[in-house]
């Protein structure tokens, strides 16, 4: 891990006590103290939590510029309004037409008000599952991106059904027949997150984290104590190796040196491989095989305990039932 | 296309359970309560004449799973569906265990959700109900994995099916896997829609987040309970955000029907009948279009 920032110091300050002949030792040894605990668990969830929001760190729309060779960006769900939290349109990545939407976080104060800090509303789903819709009308793969802290947890969300709205739009997802690939560019906050989750392929970008809920809220409701926000973030193995162990994302995309905010281009290049890559297998494959293989993939999610199946099987049980 | 239909060995074994209407009397020796609404003592045998309901002010109380299948079901047989699933501690949650224990012993059951096979009106359906005591009511791998596989029992032999809920929200022990459950059970309603069979959700107090975000908001009709609470974010989540003020108790059904994500809030004397009324309006003939 060259990225992290104790190791470097760590370095610079060996190779000057070398070239200086001063006696660094003391220091040195505190580095290491402190390099040894940053690569504890709990610091390590920590660090990967901090990248993640990193407000520096390359948004939806930076990917979008960086990786499509041209891009147009749509508005609206056409029931209620348009989301500037949840972007979308159509692109051409590599020459090839696609349909991407995503949650888009603001740069600075002013444009995260607009943006509502990547919290979206329903019509901010509900315009995701129309991009849907219409790409799978004309053959286009699906490209989802997730950035978001949470859906917009508010009244304003509550009285236009927020919870149907991501309901109905993972239900959604389900059924489209064209391919479907979903990148976790930083936060994958709670139900604002797998709301436009469900996909052929997952990725994740290695600095970014997919969880039930923060790890402040964690803390508060489970732990009693909001203070204990890095413990349950080691807590709720929301880094992206855990991920792939549980089968919740397919595979990490490697991030330059010191996160995507060093190198937003490089970051960009690295997923548009992953993007490409993943696309290629899933041409291969026509609509129904994805159908089959995206439900088995959610179907399956999961870990819980049975005992050995009995000798009647559940058809012939259900027969003696009838 | 994934074939829902000829999955096999979703439940593993039946469990029989006999339903009965009437609720043994020894156990309403001393049991008083007041109503949290209105304050007027009740006595335990009023309420169940009620349906544990205040008979003043119609206040619904919280039914434990099995109180809510003794409401619902006909007199007979509760066939449950694998009652022997357990749930684990995948992320190594401290004091997870021990909860689970704790829960198991206080409430008798050994997850959040009671599913099964049995016949309301009549006719046979697929049955699950949720119980909020059981650590919120929320959904974890067992409480996902045993919805899916009641809708897949569903699909695949054509009946239709009814969900209680009740529920807190995903089950933070268990992390991202329980996150998944709100993918997996709404995956799983395409099983009912690719079939034709009717999915009935009834949402009791209280239904919120993951569980809400996810199979209870997809029914074929949605109805509720008076006065069930039923919110995306909780009041604490709320606070910790975006700092707005929201009241605990707020929003209720009656503010979702309102606004169009309900089809009806029905008390509780009327709910056997309103679903018996919904299976008979829905025939599913075997060998019907699928």
């Amino acid at each position: 891990m060259s990225d992290n920032p104790i190791r470097q110091k760590l370095a610079e300050l060996k190779g000057l006590a070398r070239t200086a002949r001063i006696d660094l030792s003391r220091e040195i040894e505190e580095l290491e103290k402190k390099l040894e605990a940053s690569l504890m668990p709990e610091n390590e969830a920590w660090r990967r939590v901090e990248l993640a929001r990193h407000p520096e760190r390359p948004t939806t729309l930076d990917y979008a510029h960086a990786m499509f060779d041209d891009f147009l960006e749509l508005h609206g769900d056409r029931t209620f309004a348009d989301d500037p939290a949840m972007v979308g349109g159509i692109a051409l990545l590599g020459g090839r037409p696609v349909t991407f939407f995503g949650h888009q976080k603001g740069k600075n104060m002013k444009d995260n008000l607009k943006r509502n800090f990547g919290m979206a509303h329903p019509e901010g789903y509900r315009k995701a599952l129309r991009l849907a819709h219409q790409a799978e009308k004309f053959c286009r793969p699906v490209l989802s991106f997730i950035d978001t802290p949470g859906a917009f947890p508010g009244v304003s969300a509550e009285e236009r059904g927020i919870s149907q709205a991501i309901a109905a739009t993972m239900k959604g997802f389900a059924e489209l027949t064209v391919p479907v690939v979903v990148t976790v560019l930083g936060e994958g906050g709670s139900g604002g997150a797998i709301g436009i989750g469900v996909g052929d392929v997952v990725l994740i970008m290695e600095n970014a984290f997919y969880s039930v809920i923060s790890p402040e809220g964690c803390a508060s409701i489970l732990l009693r104590d909001p203070s204990k926000a890095r413990h349950s973030a080691s807590l709720l193995k929301l880094t992206p190796e855990y991920l792939l162990e549980f089968k919740v994302v397919d595979r990490i995309v490697r991030e330059p040196p010191g996160g995507a905010h060093r190198d937003p281009a490089g970051a960009a290049s690295a997923l548009k491989t992953a993007i490409m890559t993943a696309l290629e297998d899933l041409d291969k494959k026509n609509g129904d095989t994805l159908l089959a293989e995206r439900h088995a993939k959610y179907l399956s999610l999961g870990v819980f305990a049975e005992q050995e199946p009995q000798r009647k099987s559940l058809l012939q049980r259900l027969r003696d039932f009838f | 296309m994934i074939e829902f239909g000829k999955q096999k060995g979703w439940i593993r074994y039946l469990t029989e359970h006999p339903v009965r209407r009437k609720r043994d009397e020894r156990l309403f020796i001393d049991e008083k309560h007041s109503c949290p609404s209105c304050q007027r003592p009740l006595t335990a045998q009023e309420m169940e004449a009620a349906l544990y309901t205040c008979p003043h002010c119609t206040h619904h109380f919280r039914l434990t799973a099995w109180e809510r299948i003794r409401y619902t079901a006909d007199e007979g047989v509760f066939q449950e569906f694998s009652a022997d699933m357990e749930t684990m501690n995948p992320l190594g949650f401290p004091d997870y265990e021990e909860k689970l224990g704790s829960t198991m012993q206080k409430t008798g059951l050994k997850e959040a959700v009671v599913t099964g096979l049995c016949k309301v009106g009549g006719r046979e359906v697929v049955l699950g109900v949720m119980d909020f005591r059981f650590i919120g009511g929320s959904m974890g791998s067992v409480v996902g994995e045993k919805v899916m596989r009641a809708m897949l029992v569903g699909a695949e032999k054509r009946l239709p099916v009814i969900v209680f809920t009740a529920s807190g929200g995903a089950r933070m022990q268990e992390g991202i896997l329980s996150l998944m459950q709100m993918a997996k059970t709404a995956v799983a309603t395409q099983a009912l829609e690719k079939r034709r069979c009717p999915y009935f959700v009834v949402l009791t107090d209280p239904t919120t987040a993951g569980v809400l975000a996810s199979f209870a908001m997809l029914g074929d009709v949605i109805l509720a309970e008076p006065g069930a609470l039923m919110r995306f974010a909780g009041a604490r989540v709320v606070a910790g955000t975006i700092r707005e003020k929201v009241p605990e108790n707020f929003p209720l059904s009656a503010f979702h029907l309102d606004r169009g994500f309900l089809d009806a809030v029905v008390p509780r004397q009327e709910l056997k009948r309103t679903l018996s009324f919904l299976i008979a309006t829905h025939p599913l003939a075997q060998g019907g279009r699928g």
